[in-house]
């Protein structure tokens, strides 16, 4: 028997939630859950950790692009399979973790791991450049500004030296949102992508009062740019809205709740920059990340310009920062006129908020320190 | 469903990091429609826009979430993506799996999907990536009836909760984040599956400050663990750490790759501590744990010579949301400290978030996160309703303006005064 489309609600079953995690740990896990002592980072990628009756799990880490099919999968059950008891886990950043209870089955986890070329890079542990949180881009949503997977492999293509090895000053969250949604961890990584749109929607008026609530459009603005408005079609007069273009910052949350007001553009559409963020709580409070570079164009199929630029962000950080800073820890210290100084990033009106409680975000000291962009009032 | 030229896209199959394309054309061979998927994005490279219809309700019987409805723009020229559903299944609360479940997983999708996932979703679920409206049924059936597992959350409602690995491998974890996930998730599954709130809730569970699922960015409900009695103190290991014994890096081994020099507790820990708390006498690390605000950099830097002390539980942070439609926020801290108790079911931290359910649900607008509801009324109103005593800890500081409401019966005499008794006192 199986699902009946007659008798749709016969043997149904709901409510089940997701399967029981203990059921599914490796032993060595499960047995000493909560009592682990200590932890190492052996090598780039490769973590031990130490119970208090000195049971050990080895853990190899591997990169994955989280787009996966379901024979990537199958290839990371075979090495579960063949060195893991059967077991295997993802990470909070879309990585994967195969778990050994003995030292001398790393290598050879290792090595089985390396029979599948690139595709389980070993990294992502300590002061590195680990996996990037992003989105669904042109894969599979309808509301993006620019794609998710391309620039990630992109940026992960040209900062691989990265994701294998611990030599930054602190591990560099980076993550990408195709929207200001920002489904996902751009509001508070270290560097973050975002895909921004640059021009007001337009209005489909044969189509609006058919696909569209008027009021949910009209609330959806930050803004207030939506108003009511008349219009006729086919010598009707039917009720639509109208966008205050002076007033729309190009958000796309009315698109999100009303179909017939579509913005996405080729030229207007493109990637803002965003830098400093972190949601631990070491050392400083949890920081939002802040607008540093306002437009890279899509250029398909590789963002060179995206990738150029992270990686600017990126070198003139690992050169500058101390020991355990993160970048937005690092840019507060030596002050956001040095961070566009150190990094060459032009400072323009844009990375300027006037949004709400901007004035917050203004200078009122007169503690500035002189750079490049006052040599001006130097000379 | 034929394949298609991507010159755009070939272009992503070079370089070291692992090809989403690649994988793809791999999986074409056996399930066509991947032709179709990479077809369509090509031409998205081309215009540089989505080929994807706005919206799509399609779904479950008994089910108001779970399943994410999407049409092409282009169906004739891509039929094998005319409908590309997503599937939010349900993950086990930690991200651990047995390779039997994960088989059993893909080969469901194979035999219903295009064979392509998402490992996983920003909230947690695997998502099982473009499926036709017709195969939902049949999917749903054999996941609860041969899988004995379920969907997980979308649209206004209790979305998938998600955790750290917590005490599973981790010497940090304050509770058990994965048993209460979990516990939780199961309790709720009417409001996972049922959308019944003015918008999207999502709870999160990081079993220490480190924060390792971003509860504090990425959920309404943030549940952070931490303690209150002192660090536990190893003084042989802080020594084998000034020694630079083997065995004993700095950070756990974070910083091996690069040139940092010898480790210095002075200058890596002790200046670095943000309430300045700690000093060494001899060779005796000293913290005066009053001041500690335990955001755990100095336990970050030598696991083995410091540990959370053993007195544990949560502080409890509510409001997480992204940009629209009033700004980004972080969780606000509403319970500096709480027990995670498994013995009766985790009752505290349930009743906690009944009684943000009952106001937001009942006060919460059309659309509005109920950090946006906490903004709009008012922490200290929002602390009333929560019957919480409000504490200095609330605030990051005291407001500076003086625009302060005071409720009448707190003032002497009332509000309701005569003027022409203010007049004999005071002519104008």
């Amino acid at each position: 028997m199986g699902y009946d489309p007659k008798n749709p609600m016969e043997g149904r079953i709901t409510d089940l939630g997701p399967r029981y995690y203990g059921d599914m740990l490796p032993p060595v896990i499960k047995e000493n859950k909560g009592t682990w002592l200590y932890h190492e980072i052996i090598e780039p990628g490769v973590l031990v950790h130490v119970a208090e009756n000195g049971a050990k799990v080895f853990t190899v880490r591997c990169g994955s692009p989280r787009l996966v099919t379901v024979n990537y999968v199958r290839d990371i059950c075979d090495i579960a399979d063949k060195h893991c008891d059967g077991h295997v886990r993802f990470t909070t950043r879309n990585n994967i973790e195969f778990m050994v209870d003995a030292e001398e089955k790393v290598a050879e986890l290792k090595a089985t791991i390396a029979t599948y070329g690139n595709k389980f890079p070993i990294g992502g542990t300590g002061a590195c450049v680990t996996n990037i949180v992003h989105t669904q881009g042109w894969i599979h949503c309808h509301t993006p500004a620019t794609d998710a997977s391309g620039p990630v492999k992109a940026v992960m293509d040209d900062l691989f030296e990265y994701f294998g090895s611990m030599s930054l000053p602190a591990q560099v969250r980076i993550a990408l949102a195709c929207c200001l949604n920002m489904c996902g961890a751009v509001h508070a990584s270290d560097i973050a992508i975002l895909g921004i749109h640059r021009t007001p929607p337009m209005i489909d008026n044969e189509r609006i009062s058919g696909v569209c609530e008027l009021p949910l459009a009209i609330a959806s603005c930050p803004l207030g740019a939506v108003k009511p408005a008349k219009a006729t079609v086919n010598g009707e007069e039917i009720k639509t809205v109208k966008v205050n273009a002076e007033r729309c910052m190009f958000c796309g949350n009315c698109y999100t709740m009303c179909p017939a007001m579509p913005l996405a553009d080729p030229e207007g559409d493109g990637i803002a920059i965003l830098v400093g963020g972190k949601v631990s709580n070491a050392k400083s409070a949890p920081k939002f990340s802040k607008l540093v570079v306002p437009f890279l164009p899509n250029t398909t199929p590789r963002w060179p310009e995206t990738v150029k630029v992270v990686r600017e962000i990126l070198e003139a950080y690992a050169k500058d920062a101390k020991k355990y800073e993160r970048v937005g820890e690092w840019a507060e210290r030596i002050g956001w006129e040095k961070f566009f100084e150190k990094t060459g990033i032009p400072f323009t009106e844009k990375s300027i908020d006037d949004y709400r409680l901007a004035y917050d975000t203004w200078r009122t000291t007169t503690q500035f320190k002189y750079t490049s962009h006052t040599a001006a009032y130097t000379k | 469903m034929a394949k298609h030229e991507t010159p755009l896209l070939d272009e992503l199959e070079k370089g070291p990091w692992p090809s989403f394309v690649t994988d793809l054309k791999q999986q074409a061979e056996t399930k066509p429609e991947c032709w179709d998927i990479l077809g369509q994005l090509e031409l998205s490279y081309k215009d540089r826009i989505t080929h994807w219809k706005h919206g799509g309700i399609v779904g479950v019987f008994g089910y108001g979430g779970g399943i994410v409805g999407r049409y092409s723009d282009v169906p004739k020229q891509f039929p094998g993506v005319e409908h590309f559903h997503t599937v939010r299944i349900a993950q086990p609360s930690g991200l651990y799996y047995s390779t039997e479940n994960l088989r059993a997983l893909m080969d469901l999708w194979e035999k219903y999907g295009s064979g392509v996932t998402n490992m996983h979703g920003s909230t947690g679920d695997m998502v099982f990536l473009g499926t036709r409206t017709e195969n939902l049924e049949p999917l749903f059936w054999d996941l609860t009836h041969d899988l004995k597992q379920d969907l997980g959350g979308s649209g206004s409602n209790l979305r998938t909760p998600s955790c750290c690995l917590g005490e599973s491998r981790c010497e940090w974890a304050c509770y058990d984040a994965q048993e209460v996930c979990n516990h939780l998730t199961q309790h709720y599954q009417d409001e996972i599956h049922r959308p019944a709130f003015p918008y999207k809730f999502k709870f999160k569970f990081s079993a220490c400050a480190n924060d390792c699922v971003a509860a504090v960015a990425r959920s309404d409900f943030s549940v952070i663990g931490t303690w209150k009695d002192n660090i536990r103190i190893d003084q042989a290991a802080v020594k084998a750490y000034v020694d630079g014994a083997d065995g004993y890096p700095s950070n756990g081994g974070a910083h091996k790759g690069g040139n940092w020099g010898a480790f210095d507790i002075q200058a890596e820990v002790i200046d670095l501590c943000p309430t300045q708390c700690m000093w060494m006498e001899g060779d005796e690390l000293k913290i005066d744990d009053a001041e500690c605000t335990r955001c755990m950099h100095c336990i970050n830097v030598m696991p083995r010579a410091l540990r959370p002390g053993a007195q544990q539980g949560a502080s409890i942070l509510i409001g997480a949301k992204a940009p629209i439609l009033d700004g980004a926020q972080f969780s606000t801290l509403v319970i500096p400290f709480i027990e995670v108790k498994k013995e009766n079911d985790f009752e505290d931290i349930i009743d906690v978030i009944e009684k943000v359910w009952d106001w937001w649900m009942e006060v919460g607008k059309n659309r509005e996160r109920v950090g946006e509801t906490m903004q709009r009324i008012g922490l200290p109103t929002f602390l009333s309703v929560m019957e919480i005593e409000p504490l200095p800890q609330h605030v990051k500081e005291p407001r500076s303006n003086p625009y302060v409401f005071w409720k009448e019966e707190e003032v002497p005499g009332g509000w309701d005064r005569d003027i022409k008794e203010f007049r004999k006192r005071h002519a104008m």
